[in-house]
């Protein structure tokens, strides 16, 4: 085994682990947030996603069309699309609340889940009319080099991060979000609109994910309506193994899930001399996401789960 | 009594019918739908009976022999069914939502696939493809060790409810397909994802072609399934899934042993797709990876969902509608189009010419499949044959 090799290419692999990681915190707010308000999975949220990277690559094109992504400066640019992307997705995770979820508040618990199922994987059909050749390229970081790439997508996700944290924790929504996440009933007797703060969770929730999708545009300079099917399901494992229903969670969750599927993506197949690939990093999360289920259901910093009949 | 004349008149029109149009979709729905105003309509039961197995055991391969296409969309639907109601039981019967079930049936096919191909020289050395009558042996292999997976799924996750539970489900489908994808080294057990061929298929009795031989052993199986459902959900067995379906902790107070409750359920889910997956590689003579999609898992549920969750007739139906709907209606549909496109047709001074390309009504199965899932859910939660006994809750 190649020790210099192993350490030599530490500090990369430890960077795309905590880029990956600030990807997936950033998705795994929008599970996470609907959770504590619902206490509901959102498994469209993977959808929602990656719809915020099309449109900010529709938006870019749009811009080169008229001729303005040459004449304006990047980061002009990169900040438009990234708006457009979250405007994208936010409306659009507002949109399937209302339709999907909300007639179906009071239901059991399987049936709004199994209308989540339906609309996962299906809302970007009403977005574009067909998937099969949809490869689009994120022409603007395309000539970007990688350092200055990298350098965007961290204090891309950590200006969102701390932005949410502003939202939730200093202003008067943020506490009535905290206020329906802890009791529905309750908050409604205060004179809150439950209805409209729930929107306003999935906005903001589905905000973040559009900005996680522009940022994964940014770093992979490939989407295709595939992707967001498997980052949603990481981000889904970093949210509970931070415990769901709690933000900060679902930060540390990203980060320690990005950080454990960059290394194995890199190390395994060097340290089984190529017997397991880096294929395996997918089963590696999933096993972990089983071993928390079982051992630690309420995650690394959640509170306890209660058991809803 | 007017439908005792009605229905066997019904089956004799649409048999007429599809006789004389051997290629038309809309004739072919037409034969369809008498089998479902059959089992429908108030007649004798022997009546019903009899006029089922007539359409299903004569009519059926008698139109498989004019279009040996519909005898395909026969099997499929055959398959689908037993698959429905394997995960009727789990999702239906016992609450479970299992979100990757098409992993048991990949486990199934692989099984056979790897033993009836020439692959399994690979990793045992000599000797392999087994003869053809292995196959039958392989049925209940397959169904072992599908229920032997149900049962190794099970245990770490019986403690986890609905919306964990489904999300580990939809893993545990995603590992299984990664490991069919790449478990070509260090041993060769999968060939990833180039897939296995060619996989040997069984000696057919009385010389029957491939076609109607699958159609009758993938009907003998439905059949099969069909009865060991009816038989379990009237057992304590049965009942002891709608419990804890119903109410976990409650079933638990009146003595209903939660853990092996729910790993039964897990195993026979499991080992109806075992069986069909055996069956599935025979007929498909080669499988990859690419078969057992997590889309395939939500095609299932949106059939056990459309038919009504917990519901026998249901499951059927489901299965039927929509294995129909994706084989036969919306490729129809498509075609229909490109005809009308091709004419130059125009709609309200629209030339259907000018729609976009990408157009194309076939390649909206994912949609069916949500819309499905969205609009049952928000209208009709009981499924269109809702089973009985949750008939009399909701209706009552």
């Amino acid at each position: 085994m190649d020790v210099e090799l192993l350490i030599g290419i530490f500090p990369q692999v430890l960077l795309d682990g905590i880029i990956l990681g600030f990807m997936y915190a950033l998705i795994a707010l929008g599970y996470t947030m609907v959770y504590g308000v619902l206490e509901f999975i959102n498994f469209a949220h993977s959808e929602i996603f990656i719809v915020g990277a099309f449109v900010g690559v529709e938006v870019m094109l749009g811009l080169k069309s008229v001729g303005l992504l040459e004449g304006l400066p990047w980061p002009v640019v990169l900040i438009l699309v990234l708006l457009a992307g979250m405007a994208g997705s936010g409306l659009l995770a507002v949109a399937v609340e209302r339709v999907a979820y909300r007639p179906l508040r009071n239901a059991p618990r399987l049936i709004p889940l199994i209308s989540a199922i339906g609309i996962w994987r299906n809302a970007f059909n009403l977005v574009y009319p067909t998937l099969d050749v949809l490869n689009l390229r994120f022409e603007l970081t395309e000539t970007m080099d990688v350092s200055v790439k990298s350098l965007v997508v961290i204090v891309g996700a950590l200006l969102m991060l701390w932005a949410l944290h502003l939202i939730v924790n200093r202003t008067k929504v943020g506490t009535a979000i905290r206020a329906v996440a802890e009791d529905q009933a309750a908050a409604s007797l205060m004179g809150i609109d439950v209805n409209r703060i729930i929107s306003l969770t999935f906005l903001i929730g589905g905000a973040m994910g559009g900005a996680a999708g522009v940022l994964f545009g940014v770093q992979y300079g490939l989407i295709n309506p595939y992707s967001g099917f498997i980052p949603g399901l990481k981000a889904f494992t970093a949210a509970v193994l931070g415990g769901i229903g709690n933000i900060p969670g679902a930060m540390v969750g990203g980060l320690v899930l990005g950080l454990l599927e960059a290394f194995a993506a890199s190390y395994l197949s060097l340290l089984t001399g190529g017997a397991f690939g880096a294929e395996y990093k997918d089963i590696l999360a999933f096993s972990l996401l089983i071993l928390i289920l079982i051992f630690r259901p309420k995650g690394l910093l959640g509170e306890v789960v209660r058991e809803r009949a | 009594m007017i439908q005792v004349p009605l229905s066997v008149g019904v089956v004799a029109v649409s048999a007429l019918a599809v006789a004389m149009f051997p290629r038309s979709v809309l004739v072919f729905l037409l034969f369809q739908g008498s089998l479902l105003f059959v089992y429908r309509a108030r007649i004798p039961e022997r009546l019903r009976w009899s006029l089922l197995a007539a359409a299903l055991l004569v009519l059926m391969p008698v139109i498989g022999y004019f279009n040996s296409y519909y005898l395909e969309v026969a099997t499929q639907v055959g398959i689908f069914v037993a698959l429905a109601l394997g995960l009727n039981i789990v999702v239906g019967l016992a609450g479970l939502l299992d979100l990757g079930y098409v992993a048991f049936f990949a486990v199934g096919a692989y099984s056979w696939a790897i033993f009836g191909s020439p692959h399994a020289n690979i990793i045992l050395g000599g000797g392999f493809p087994l003869a053809g009558w292995w196959f039958y042996v392989f049925l209940l292999v397959g169904l072992a060790v599908a229920a032997t997976t149900g049962i190794l799924l099970g245990l770490p996750v019986l403690r986890l409810h609905g919306d964990y539970l489904a999300i580990v489900t939809l893993g545990f489908g995603e590992v299984i397909r990664v490991l069919a994808n790449n478990l070509d080294k260090p041993i060769n057990f999968t060939n990833g994802p180039k897939g296995i061929t060619p996989i040997s298929r069984p000696p057919t009795p009385f010389g029957l072609p491939y076609g109607e031989y699958f159609y009758f052993l993938a009907l003998l199986i439905v059949v099969a399934v069909v009865i060991v459902n009816r038989r379990l959900e009237d057992s304590h067995i049965g009942r002891a899934w709608e419990a804890i379906r119903e109410d976990e902790v409650a079933a638990r107070a009146m003595g209903v042993p939660l853990v092996r409750m729910k790993l039964m359920a897990f195993a026979c889910g499991a080992s109806f797709a075992g069986v069909m997956g055996v069956l599935f590689s025979a007929k498909q003579v080669f499988i990859n990876p690419e078969s057992f999609t997590f889309l395939e898992s939500i095609g299932v549920l949106a059939m056990v969902i459309l038919g009504g969750m917990g519901s026998i007739p249901g499951a059927v139906v489901g299965a039927t509608v929509v294995t129909v709907l994706n084989l036969q209606v919306l490729k129809g549909f498509s075609l229909w189009l490109n005809e009308l496109k091709n004419a130059g047709v125009t709609v309200l001074g629209y030339s259907l010419a000018d729609l976009p390309t990408q157009f194309e009504p076939a390649k909206y199965e994912r949609m069916v499949f949500g819309v499905i899932l969205v609009l049952m859910m928000i209208f009709r939660p009981q499924g269109i044959f809702p089973a009985r006994r949750r008939q009399r809750e909701l209706g009552g």
